[in-house]
């Protein structure tokens, strides 16, 4: 039995139905890991005798009824910016690479008490910020299709992770399409909830008005079932949203007859690749055959997000990584003259290009004289794309679109050029910036034999209408493996 | 001629708010403790943790607002003010700028008999910071957390005050109106208060103010009055001497009685203040707000009218207990428990004032209780114990508000109330002070006290003076 190859609501079965243990299960996932980070370095931190002792205990409860849910004994992974106690949680920054919780995030808390198995940690680009995994300072990760090409990010980790079957699912976070954009360019499943529906408790911030934790899988139903476990209300959180509608399962339905879905043509335009254009058409035919109504519309203020985007997650970000000083915890670095000589020389030492690139431009956007043209600037054009939505939302039940411009990139191409990695945001961000639920999932292959997703865009806290698409059109179209995962599989 | 100055004062002033719990987590606020016992992921700056506003914060800050006769700012929000410093862990204070809670108030002040108004700009809500303890043998800095997320206001005045004598007429409304709306126990020298000095001169009849600095580390009344005195008198020496005042803030020395500069205007941080995106606006609902108003306490204007109404006793003494909300809670308390309002008056003026002074206690710090008074009260009106023991038992009150009932019993200072042994002391005291009768009995009427003194003495001062004083009469 290939336990890695299953998908974590099956492997919760067999373990559920006594094939399989909840430590044979971890022990796999372990050996799958074993065996391929030298060719993906997916993981910053495994964590071989935690997870084995979570795993017995969870067996114990299985064994004694106390657990019975979905993903008692799964192996989960989860990105490298959620604290858990006990176990080194860097950001993949060096400035926090000796950092060890002394609490467990939110979502993570809420995974354990359904039973998953926490195995580690995975890479991601330094603080969140990148599209590549390739800022790390733990290495780039990269994409089990093509280990010449990057997994995208910043959720590059869990992504890989899950698409060359180390994990059978893995939590990511996405501020700007952190989860939406690796999913597409590793082939597989996932989903960015609506602002609020997932507490932040514990998610070490980057822009703490548009981050949201979500999964990573490699199929909707796994996605669905993750998210129910780990949307709940959170009062340690402000900006947690108390509703009783997270039964995301009860929307695995192929079912879109009358679905209305709307397709804009601002994001149809040059700078597309056609083979994308081509597959996401692809999807809307899909699902127009199975009965939904499909139009083409203008959404509007799409050229406003990148920018507005940029100032609003950077200035936050200023702000939020202050507090790594070389202080408290984290790097220090080894010789000062003095307080400031400490601080300066700490956080020189401890941040990368990428990360001080964007402090400095948070810290120039709400400097003095700059904050009203800017940053206040930014939050109107925010508001804006948010009416653009919601008019959109008066009309359609989901708004269809593809998740990048590309599909996965070479190695080292993005880095040279900051503002061209940028670009390669404009269909995710708007959707942090309104704050809605977002789905990707993989809908084609490219030329160069490199998986193309495709995105679903819902209204506010409107998660099941996606997840009811996407599923949808996954029964039209098999799972398809990096063939170098089908190779090992067999 | 020489010229005249004014001075011209705006204070700024933070008071720590008496809440149970930290503004933004469930930690103690108590003062002191272990360094680093009242803490948490997030007022220790944890990565990933976030705030949670304590709604208390919020109608302690608009009772406040309330009382000072502010508008209350019914959509209001939090701002992060960035800087880096060690004793504030994220290094960012989570703050109001653009949305202050409340706004535009004013609090009426007495001088020398002459009333007049300070205006409030606003007042916000904030975090405290921790605090640096220097340990000087391994030449280290350490931090302690403890305070860090205790719930501050920080209330700004207008510049509307003149003199030393102004500032102190209204940090002492503040204080009272803060104390009797137990927001706070407003004590500068623990911080639960503290004032910072913005302060101009100008010459009289000048319509502009002049350049103003600010000063602080002012824990006292009388610091405050020796730093404002001191920085009028250095701000004239640099105009006369043709110098300009350097707009700056500078920290007073009390014991040194001199101020010196911490940092100028150029040297000003920009703290690149932004909404808190980690909180949600408020929203202050009329309701709420009603709420807040209606369970506003009667403050002391409004008590010393009714005093005056309601019990027979001098202005002064109105005057002396309403100006601590203890006091008046004492004096009300004890009479609700059937005290006559004059004897507890007697015993808060005479003997209390007393000893609060002989051991430096603020009225604040009172330990005994209204039930113990009022008990030692009844015990001298029903006559068990005499005023000179009552005023012995009332130290043991004062001190360890002890149940002057059981210390009485415990102690047998029970007057004696046998009227032969009586009657036998006053007998020896005629027959070993023939002298004494002599003189009363030639008119001497002061004679007897010296007789009453004796019986008293032999009594070990358990007598009743008035009892003994009438038997001796009838005796001679």
């Amino acid at each position: 039995m290939n336990l890695m190859g299953m998908t974590a609501v099956e492997l919760g079965k067999a373990i559920k139905d006594g094939q399989v243990s909840a430590v044979e299960a971890t022990q796999a996932c372990l050996d799958s890991i074993e065996a391929c980070e030298k060719d993906y370095n997916s993981f910053v931190t495994v964590d071989r005798e935690g997870a084995l002792a979570q795993a017995e205990e969870v067996q114990k409860k299985i064994d004694a009824g106390e657990l019975s849910g979905p993903l008692a004994g799964v192996p989960i992974a989860i990105k490298d910016n959620m604290c858990q106690e006990g176990v080194q949680t860097s950001c993949s920054s060096k400035i926090l690479s000796n950092f060890v919780p002394t609490y467990t995030a939110e979502a993570v808390v809420k995974l354990q008490e359904a039973g998953a198995v926490i195995v580690g940690h995975t890479n991601m680009d330094e603080f969140a910020m990148g599209s590549t995994t390739e800022t790390s300072y733990f290495g780039e990760t990269k994409n089990p299709w093509d280990t010449g090409r990057v997994p995208g990010g910043s959720s590059g980790g869990s992504a890989a992770a899950v698409a060359g079957e180390e994990v059978p699912c893995a939590l990511g976070s996405d501020t700007g399409g952190s989860i939406r954009q690796p999913a597409s360019f590793c082939g597989v499943t996932g989903i960015k909830p609506t602002y609020g529906r997932v507490s932040r408790y514990g998610l070490i911030a980057y822009g703490s008005s548009l981050d949201q934790i979500g999964p990573l899988a490699k199929n909707v139903e796994d996605c669905a079932t993750i998210l129910e476990i780990i949307s709940q209300y959170d009062k340690k959180d402000s900006t947690s949203v108390n509703r009783d509608d997270n039964d995301f399962t009860s929307a695995l339905v192929d079912d879109v007859k009358g679905l209305k879905i709307g397709l804009p043509r601002d994001y149809f335009t040059e700078g597309l690749e056609p083979e994308i254009k081509e597959a996401v058409y692809g999807v809307a035919e899909a699902l127009k055959a199975k009965g939904a109504i499909v139009e083409e519309f203008d959404l509007g203020m799409v050229e406003y997000a990148i920018p507005a985007y940029y100032i609003i997650a950077s200035a936050e970000a200023s702000s939020n990584l202050e507090r790594f000083d070389g202080v408290k915890y984290g790097y220090r670095t080894s010789e000062y003259t003095d307080l400031h000589n400490m601080y300066k020389k700490s956080r020189s030492e401890g941040f990368g290009p990428e990360v001080k690139r964007r402090i400095m431009l948070g810290s120039f956007v709400l400097s003095s004289g700059y904050y009203d043209a800017y940053y206040v600037k930014a939050l109107k054009a925010k508001a804006l794309i948010k009416q653009a939505y919601d008019k959109a939302f008066e009309k359609y039940d989901i708004i269809l679109g593809p998740v990048a411009p590309t599909t996965a990139l070479k190695m080292g191409e993005s880095l040279s050029d900051p503002i061209k990695m940028y670009l390669g945001d404009v269909y995710t961000v708007p959707v942090n910036l309104a704050g809605l639920p977002g789905i990707s999932l993989p809908c084609g292959i490219d030329k160069d034999g490199m998986p193309i997703g495709v995105q679903m865009v819902g209204d506010a806290f409107d998660e099941k209408t996606i997840i009811r698409a996407a599923y949808a059109f996954e029964k039209t179209r098999e799972y398809k493996r990096p063939a170098q995962v089908s190779e090992r599989g067999l | 001629m020489a010229k005249t100055y004014e001075t011209v004062i705006g204070l700024e002033v933070h008071v720590e708010l008496a809440t149970k719990t930290k503004i933004f987590c469930g930690c103690s606020t108590a003062f002191g403790g272990a360094p680093n016992t009242h803490t948490c992921p997030v007022c220790t700056g944890m990565p990933g943790s976030l705030p949670v506003l304590n709604k208390e914060v919020v109608n302690k800050a608009i009772a406040v607002g309330l009382a000072t006769n502010c508008k209350i700012t019914q959509n209001c929000k939090f701002d992060r003010k960035n800087y880096f410093y060690p004793d504030n862990p994220q290094n960012y204070q989570i703050s109001q700028l653009y949305y202050p809670i409340c706004r535009d108030g004013k609090v009426e002040i007495e001088v020398d008999g002459v009333k007049k108004y300070v205006r409030i700009h606003e007042i916000h809500m904030e975090e405290d910071a921790g605090k640096l303890v220097h340990d000087p043998y391994t030449d280290s800095s350490l931090v302690d957390f403890n305070r860090s997320g205790v719930p501050l206001i920080e209330i700004v005045s207008e510049p509307d005050m003149r003199s030393a004598e102004d500032v102190i007429a209204y940090l002492e409304k503040l204080r009272e109106t803060i104390q009797y709306l137990g927001a706070s126990d407003c004590k500068l020298n623990e911080g639960s208060m503290r004032a910072d000095v913005n302060l101009s001169i100008r010459e009289v009849g000048s319509g502009e103010f002049g350049t103003r600095t600010e000063t602080k580390n002012l824990n006292s009344f009388k610091a405050i009055a020796r730093a404002i005195e001191n920085e009028r008198e250095r701000q004239i020496d640099l105009i006369e001497s043709g110098e300009k005042v350097v707009q700056e803030t500078r920290r007073w020395d009390d014991t040194k009685e001199y101020s010196y500069p911490m940092r100028s205007k150029e040297d000003a941080q920009d703290y690149r203040y932004f909404p808190d995106p980690d909180l949600v606006p408020i929203h202050i609902s009329d309701e709420w707000l009603q709420q807040v108003r209606d369970a506003q306490p009667e403050f002391r204007e409004e008590k010393k009218i009714r005093y005056k109404e309601e019990y027979a006793i001098p202005d002064y003494d109105i005057d002396i207990i309403t100006a601590s909300k203890k006091l008046a809670d004492l004096f009300e308390d004890a009479i609700a428990l059937g005290a006559p309002a004059k004897k507890v008056s007697n015993w808060i003026m005479g003997e209390t004032m007393r000893l609060m002074k002989e051991n430096s206690v603020d009225a604040e710090d009172l330990k005994f209780s209204a039930e113990n008074l009022a008990k030692l009260i009844k015990l001298v009106d029903d006559r068990v114990i005499n005023g000179g023991v009552a005023k012995e038992v009332f130290e043991k009150v004062f001190a360890d508000n002890i149940d002057p009932e059981k210390y009485v019993n415990d102690n047998g200072l029970v007057t004696v109330q046998d009227d032969n042994a009586l009657k036998e002391a006053c007998q020896a005291a005629i027959d070993n002070n023939p002298k004494a009768v002599e003189d009363y009995k030639g008119g001497k009427e002061k004679a007897l006290g010296a007789l009453v003194g004796q019986v008293m003495k032999a009594m070990k001062g358990k007598a009743d003076p008035g009892s003994v004083n009438k038997m001796l009469r009838e005796m001679l």
